[in-house]
C-alpha cells in the first residue's frame, strides 16, 4: 500500500472539477435550505436543465456553447417558477415532494424515446463542449508537483469552476448581508411574522428558488462539459442527498459552508476509494469481506456513516454555530 | 428616547420598575425634560411627583380620546364619528363551531379600544381575519376608508395596520436589532438588483438602524440588541414584538395579549408605551384579560362572547352592563371547561 499516492488521490479529489461543481451546486442549495427554509430536494433538477441546456443548444442546434449556458439558465428560472409558483403559498413540505418529483419526471422525460431526437435518449449526447476547451489557456502536458499533478483540460476547468463557486459565494454574501438577506432569513424563522410585518413572503421565496435553481444549473453545464457528455441517468436523486451531506457538513447558512463541504466531502470520498481499493488488492482487507468491485458502493456506505457521527457530535456542521442551532429546539 | 432610567442620581438599578410617565399634552418628551433632577432632592418627592404627573398624563391622555367618544351609544355595533377600521358581516366558521360573527364593528381612530371577552370568544379569531391572516366565510372591512376584503395580510400591514400574535413570533436566529429593523417600510435593499449594491440602500439602513435603536431604548432591549431573539424570555419577545410591529409606523396596531408573562413592573412602563402611542396618534387595538389594566388604560371596550359583540362601551359602561358580567365578569367561572386552545 502507498500510503503517498492515496493521499495524493484524495488531495487531488478535494480541489478537482467534481468539487468545484459540487460546491457549486451547494451554494444554489444554500440559498434555498440554509437562507431561506425552502425544502428543495429537486436541486439536481436544475443542474440537469443547466447539462441540457448546453449539450442540446451545442450537439443538437448547433449553437455555440455560450448560448447554451444562457439556454440552461432560461430552463433553470422556468423550472423554478413552475416548481414554485403552485406550491410556495402551501406549507413547506409540498415543495419538497413537488421537487422530488420533478426531478425524476425530467430525468425519464429526457431518457425518453420521445424526446430522443433533441437529448439522444438514453445514450444522452457527447462532444459538445469543444467550444470551452478550444479557449483553454494552459497548455503544458501536466502542472502541479509530485503526485498532485492535474491535466491541463483539468486545470482550465477547475480554474472557471472554483471561480464561478467564489463568485456566486461573494454574490450571496451581498444578497446574504442587504436586506434583502434579512427578509430572507426571516422566512426561514418565520413566514406569518415577516408577513405581519409587510414582506410578501411568497415573493421572496419564489426569488430565492430562482436564484438558488440559476447556480444549480450553472453547476449543471459545467458538469456537462467537464465529462463532454450528458447522460440522464447521471442526474438522479442521489446527487440532491450528496449536495444535503455538503451543505450540512460545511454548516448550512453558512457563506463558505457549501465550499468547506464539498472540498472535505471529496477528500473523503477519493480517500476512502482510494484506500479501498489498495486495501482489497494488497489483501489487507480480505475479499471475503469486500471485493474490489464493491468499493464505489462501499466508500458512500461510510460517507453516511460519517454523517451520522458528524450529526451526533457536530450538529451544526463545521463552520456553523451551535448556539444558532440550539435555538430552533424549542 | 427619553427615559427616566438615565437621569443622573436615580439609584434605581432595574429601570423596569419605575413606571413609565404616560405623556400628557401628546408630547411626553417634554413633560419627562421638565422633571429636572437637580430641582428634586428627596427620592420620595421624585416619585410623588411620577405619580401626580402618571395621574395627571393619564387623564390628560385619555380625556382627548374620550371626548372623541362623547355621546356614542354604548350598545353593540354602534358608529362612531371618526372609525378608522369598520367591519360588517364578518364570520368565520370551523367546522360547526361560528368563531366569529360580527355584525358591524367600528373603531375610533386615536383611542385605545379594547376587546374582551371569556377564551374562545373569537377575540384571535377576529385579529386574524381583519388583518388577512385568515380567510372569512362572510363580511367586508375597510380601513382609512380603504376596502380591504380578500386583502393579503402583507399588503394590509404596509397600509399601516399591523398586528401581533398572541403566541409571539420572535425571529429567533435574527438578533434583536434585525428583528425590529425587518419592520421598516418602503427598504430599497429589500429588492433583489440594489441589493447588490450597497451604496444605494446604506443610507437608509442607517436611518433604520438609529430608529430601531431608539425602539429598542424605549422598551428596554438595548442590552439584547445583538443577542439573537431565541435567547429571549418570554415578556422581552411579547417587548420586542411591539417594538417590531411599531417601526412598521403603524397608524393601527392590534396587540393580541401583549401583557401575558410580563412581571407587573415592566407591564406599568408598557401601559405607558400604549398610551404614549395613542398620545401620538396611533389608534390601539388590545386584546387582554387583566381587568385593571383594561379599565384603567381603554378609551373603549368591545366585549366578544362566542363571536357575537354583546357589549361596547366606555370602561363605566361596562363595569355595569349586565351581559358582561354575565358572560365575563361574574358567571366567567361557571363556564364550561372544555375551552378549546386558543390560536395564536
Ligand atoms: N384554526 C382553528 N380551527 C378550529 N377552531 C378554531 C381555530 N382557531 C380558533 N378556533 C376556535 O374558535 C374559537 C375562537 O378562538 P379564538 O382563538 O379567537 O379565541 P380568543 O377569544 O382569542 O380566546 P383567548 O382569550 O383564549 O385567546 C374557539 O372556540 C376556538 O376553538
Ligand atoms: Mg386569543
Amino acid at each position: 500500500m502507498d500510503f503517498i499516492s492515496i493521499l495524493s488521490d484524495a488531495a487531488r479529489g478535494m480541489f478537482g472539477p467534481e468539487a468545484a461543481i459540487y460546491a457549486l451546486a451547494a451554494v444554489g442549495l444554500n440559498v434555498h435550505f440554509g437562507y431561506t427554509g425552502l425544502l428543495n430536494f429537486g436541486q439536481v433538477a436544475f443542474m440537469l436543465v443547466g447539462a441540457y441546456g448546453v449539450a442540446v443548444s451545442v450537439a443538437t442546434w448547433g449553437l455555440p456553447l455560450g448560448v447554451g449556458v444562457l439556454i440552461g439558465i432560461g430552463c433553470a428560472v422556468v423550472l423554478a417558477l413552475v416548481l414554485g409558483i403552485p406550491t410556495l403559498r402551501l406549507r413547506g413540505d409540498y415543495l419538497a415532494i413537488a421537487t422530488i418529483a420533478a426531478g425524476e419526471i425530467l430525468r425519464y422525460f429526457y431518457r425518453s424515446s420521445y424526446a430522443q431526437p433533441l437529448t439522444g435518449g438514453v445514450y444522452g449526447l457527447r462532444q459538445f463542449a469543444d467550444g470551452f476547451y478550444n479557449l483553454n489557456p494552459f497548455t503544458g502536458t501536466s502542472y502541479g508537483f509530485g503526485a498532485f499533478t492535474f491535466s491541463a483540460r483539468s486545470l482550465w476547468i477547475m480554474v472557471v469552476g472554483w471561480s464561478l463557486t467564489v463568485l456566486c459565494s461573494l454574490l450571496v454574501w451581498l444578497l446574504i448581508h442587504a436586506p434583502w438577506g434579512r427578509v430572507l432569513r426571516a422566512v426561514r424563522e418565520d413566514e406569518l411574522a415577516a408577513r405581519s410585518l409587510g414582506k410578501n413572503v411568497y415573493g421572496f421565496k419564489l426569488q430565492s428558488l430562482v436564484l438558488g435553481g440559476i447556480i444549480g444549473a450553472l453547476a449543471g453545464s459545467l458538469l456537462a462539459i467537464n465529462v463532454q457528455s450528458v447522460q440522464p441517468d447521471s442526474y438522479n436523486p442521489v446527487v440532491t442527498f450528496y449536495l444535503y451531506a455538503i451543505v450540512i457538513l460545511g454548516g448550512a447558512s453558512r457563506i463558505w459552508g457549501p465550499v468547506l463541504g464539498s472540498v472535505i466531502f471529496w477528500f473523503v470520498v477519493t480517500f476512502l476509494d482510494s484506500f479501498l481499493r489498495a486495501a482489497t488488492s494488497s489483501g489487507l482487507i480480505p475479499s471475503s469481506i469486500i471485493e474490489g468491485s464493491d468499493v464505489g458502493a462501499v466508500r458512500f456506505a461510510f460517507v453516511g456513516l460519517g454523517l451520522m457521527l458528524l450529526m451526533i457530535f457536530k450538529p451544526a456542521g463545521i463552520l456553523g454555530n451551535r448556539k444558532e442551532l440550539r435555538l430552533d429546539v424549542r | 428616547m427619553s427615559d427616566e432610567h438615565s437621569r443622573p442620581g436615580d439609584h434605581r438599578a432595574d429601570d423596569a420598575t419605575v413606571p413609565a410617565v404616560p405623556p400628557a399634552d401628546g408630547n411626553g418628551a417634554e413633560l419627562t425634560e421638565q422633571l429636572d433632577p437637580g430641582q428634586l432632592g428627596e427620592h420620595d418627592e421624585v416619585e410623588e411627583r411620577e405619580e401626580a404627573l402618571e395621574a395627571a398624563a393619564a387623564m390628560k391622555g385619555s380625556s382627548a380620546a374620550a371626548k372623541s367618544l362623547e355621546g356614542v351609544a354604548a350598545e353593540p355595533g354602534s358608529r362612531k364619528p371618526d372609525p378608522i377600521l369598520v367591519a360588517d358581516d364578518v364570520s368565520r366558521r370551523f367546522g360547526g363551531l361560528k368563531a366569529v360573527d360580527v355584525s358591524h364593528l367600528e373603531v375610533q381612530r386615536g383611542t385605545i379600544t379594547a376587546l374582551i371577552g371569556p377564551n374562545g370568544a373569537g377575540k384571535s379569531t377576529f385579529f386574524n381575519l381583519v388583518s388577512g391572516f385568515d380567510k372569512p366565510n362572510t363580511g367586508t372591512w375597510s380601513f382609512k376608508g380603504t376596502d380591504l376584503t380578500g386583502m393579503s395580510a402583507y399588503k394590509i400591514a404596509r397600509l399601516g395596520m399591523v398586528r401581533t400574535f398572541q403566541l409571539t413570533k420572535a425571529l429567533m436566529r435574527l438578533t434583536t436589532l434585525e428583528n425590529v429593523m425587518l419592520g421598516a417600510t418602503g427598504q430599497r435593499g429589500e429588492h433583489f438588483l440594489p441589493a447588490i449594491f450597497k451604496p444605494s440602500w446604506s443610507g437608509q439602513e442607517a436611518d433604520n438602524e438609529k430608529r430601531a435603536d431608539e425602539l429598542l431604548e424605549r422598551f428596554k432591549l438595548t442590552h439584547m440588541r445583538d443577542e439573537f431573539a431565541g435567547t429571549m424570555s418570554g415578556g422581552q419577545r411579547k417587548l420586542l414584538e411591539m417594538a417590531r410591529a411599531m417601526m412598521v409606523r403603524p397608524s393601527l396596531i392590534m396587540l393580541d395579549e401583549p401583557m401575558a408573562g410580563v412581571n407587573p413592573a415592566l407591564t406599568q412602563s408598557l401601559l405607558g408605551h400604549i398610551q404614549a402611542l395613542r398620545d401620538e396618534g396611533t389608534t390601539i387595538v388590545l386584546v387582554e384579560h387583566d381587568m385593571d389594566v383594561i379599565m384603567s388604560i381603554s378609551d373603549w371596550i368591545i366585549c366578544f362572547a362566542e363571536g357575537k359583540v354583546i357589549a361596547e362601551g366606555t370602561p363605566a359602561d361596562i363595569r355595569s352592563n349586565q351581559a358582561v358580567i354575565d358572560a365575563y365578569l361574574g358567571t366567567s367561572r361557571a363556564l364550561p371547561a372544555d375551552e378549546k386552545e386558543p390560536s395564536p
